[in-house]
């Protein structure tokens, strides 16, 4: 997998935001605003073009502690505001997997 | 069962201090991903979508009951509830918390088991038949030679950092239950004409984007020579295979592109220098691991018990007996294939319930061991007969009886986008619709051996390229698409399946798998001609026409 750090070209076709997962347990977060992770997909940092998108992946990039794999992905912002995921991959990463796990069924 | 010995014992509690060690380091930010990626890497430890994927090895196979409780306890304990057993004889958890990883090492170390090189670019776990040391008519045991390797391969430096992963297979019977074809080195215990052991090896199989059938590049090599002439496998590969580009690294492109002849020729050379070195095995060497490897004290049985005779007239219980009981070895015995494919359900997981159950089964009617095969379903490998009923019943109440072993529903999936950060598409929800279409086991019976392979990605871990049929999900324009192939299969006549045509939509999977086994039941000319039979008879076309008919 391309190392973000090397991602030189970056694209993005609408608002997107910078995912990761949280290094000591590796659940999946988001960069905020406020330079920090948040597990909730309504507090990430929308960026809409890639000099923006490029901004924000340095920063989350440069936060090796905290989180790991940061990428860019895309998200679709409603009228009124609310975030979701752009993909089915992000969606299946915010809501869990589609399938019942085991112990639950 | 295999005892470990004191080397064995310090060497896994070591690694598990150092991985405490680096684990510390990495959350205070001593060491960077970067840094650390290798290093998890070499315990078994990814990141996949939803976090950290923990990646347990079960050498040849073989487990002891302590050994299971132990994944149970893990399972239960630092991840949510459950464990999924792959395709190459490891157990996968897929919640661990980094933090706590130092943690479930050292619970799995204290029974034996680890994570050594279930990841990274060295020697994998060595797999072996889920039968070894049971199937009537083998060689002898697998593990024991599976065991040298794990032992001579194990933290080798040599083989730490090759160009790419490398994976071993050893099978000691004439049906191939280990897939040894598909492996970088694949290796058949065979007897030559002055009744040596030795081994016929193959090079050069794997799947992935670009999938090969293992080659034969030498059909005869002396027991006591294997770990020579693997190592001088090793180390033409190390010397000549890819580093610069990550799709062409495995062995199977080089030997692909020196050709098999020049490929053996560069092995030959380098095995006549080193040989006659150390690595030439000493007889003590080989009885030693041979000693260690207990069987159980089997009793006299008959053949037929009264148990089994009267048990005969449930109909249920003879469907499950007829499908997951094999011939045993040893008379009045029996090997139990307990299938993790139930209607509905994700293949290959288990839950830590049901770990914990089997485990006292096992301990009850299977002296103390279980085993793991790659096609992500258990067996018991040493059950009397007089036990099937009373197993069986116990089996059903822990959901672990479906009587589908080799069956159509009897899937190989991988875990697909629904866990791994490599996936386009989706593996478990295309398994589990197929098993509630053909959740009839009389119709499954009725179309008879049958295999579903599924990945959700070309890096094939499903195996689809050697599914009967098998079904690779890929990512088209946003949607989820999946192109079938036909004809594929992985045993001692592995060969690769052919793509059918365009692929088609998530939803539409399941219709087109029921058009393939339609046509197959109108096209077979008896009910004993197995769905690959007719392939090699028609070919891929009549299936084609009937799946494109309509669409």
């Amino acid at each position: 997998m391309t190392s973000p750090l090397e991602q030189k070209k970056i694209k993005i076709a609408g608002p997107s935001i910078v995912t990761a997962n949280r290094t000591w347990d590796g659940i999946v977060v988001y960069r905020t605003a406020a330079k920090g992770w948040s597990a909730d997909l309504s507090e990430a940092a929308i960026v809409r073009n890639s000099d923006e998108a490029k901004a924000l992946l340095a920063e989350a990039v440069a936060d090796d502690v905290g989180a790991i794999g940061p990428y860019i992905a895309p998200v679709q912002v409603g009228d009124d505001g609310k975030i979701l995921p752009g993909n089915l991959r992000e969606q299946i990463r915010r809501t869990g997997v589609t399938i019942g796990q085991p112990a639950q069924v | 069962m295999y005892a470990y010995d004191e080397i064995d014992r310090t060497l896994v509690n070591e690694r598990v201090s150092e991985f405490r060690d680096q684990v510390k380091r990495r959350l205070s930010g001593e060491l960077t991903e970067d840094e650390f990626k290798i290093l998890r890497l070499q315990n078994g430890v990814y990141l996949q979508l939803h976090a950290y994927m923990f990646r347990v090895a079960i050498p040849y196979g073989t487990l002891a009951t302590n050994q299971l409780r132990a994944l149970a306890h893990v399972a239960r304990k630092y991840d949510r509830g459950y464990g999924h057993f792959t395709t190459r004889q490891n157990i996968q958890f897929n919640w661990i918390k980094l933090a706590e990883l130092p943690d479930a090492l050292a619970d799995l170390a204290k029974v034996g088991i680890h994570a050594m090189q279930t990841s990274g670019n060295n020697m994998r776990n060595v797999t072996s038949d889920q039968w070894a040391g049971v199937a009537p008519g083998e060689i002898e045991d697998p593990r024991i030679w599976s065991e040298l390797i794990r032992q001579h391969t194990t933290l080798h430096p040599e083989f730490s950092f090759l160009p790419r992963k490398f994976k071993i297979a050893i099978t000691a019977s004439d049906h191939d239950r280990a897939a040894i074809k598909i492996h970088d080195i694949g290796l058949r215990l065979i007897k030559n004409e002055k009744g040596e052991t030795g081994f016929e090896v193959l090079v050069g199989g794997g799947l992935g984007r670009t999938p090969f059938i293992a080659k034969t590049i030498k059909h005869f090599v002396h027991g006591r020579d294997i770990l020579s002439y693997i190592e001088a496998i090793l180390r033409v590969y190390n010397q000549y295979g890819r580093r610069d580009n990550i799709y062409k690294a495995r062995i199977k492109i080089l030997v692909h592109e020196l050709g098999i002849e020049k490929f053996s020729r560069e092995v030959e050379d380098e095995w006549q220098q080193i040989r006659n070195s150390s690595l030439q095995i000493d007889d003590e060497v080989i009885e030693d691991i041979r000693s260690r490897f207990t069987y159980p004290p089997y009793e006299k049985l008959p053949h037929m018990p009264d148990e089994l005779r009267q048990a005969a007239a449930d109909p249920e219980f003879e469907a499950w007996r007829k499908n997951s009981v094999a011939p045993h070895k040893v008379q009045g015995y029996s090997i139990v294939t307990i299938s993790l494919k139930p209607t509905g359900g994700p293949p290959g997981d288990a839950t830590a319930e049901q770990m914990d159950a089997l485990a006292d089964l096992a301990d009850k009617y299977s002296f103390g061991e279980i085993r793991v095969g790659h096609e992500q379903n258990l067996a018991l490998p040493h059950v009397a007969k007089r036990d099937l009923p009373a197993l069986w019943k116990a089996l059903d109440k822990l959901g672990l009886a479906t009587p589908n072993v080799n069956l159509i529903t009897d899937i190989i999936a991988c875990p697909g986008l629904d866990y791994c950060s490599l996936a386009n598409a989706r593996s478990i929800p295309i398994a589990q619709e197929l098993t509630r279409r053909f959740a009839n086991h009389e119709l499954a019976n009725l179309i008879g051996r049958l295999h579903i392979n599924i990945s959700g990605c070309i890096n094939a871990c499903g195996h689809h390229h050697v599914g009967h049929i098998g079904i690779l999900g890929v990512e088209k324009n946003g949607e989820e698409v999946y192109q079938i192939t036909i004809g594929g299969r992985a045993d001692e006549n592995a060969a690769l399946g052919t793509l059918i045509g365009p692929g088609v939509k998530f939803d539409e999977v399941a219709d087109v798998v029921e058009d393939i086994v339609e046509a197959y039941l109108a096209l077979r000319e008896r009910p004993e001609e197995l769905f690959m039979d007719t392939v090699k008879r028609l070919g891929v076309e009549p299936f084609k026409e009937r799946v494109y008919a309509t669409r």
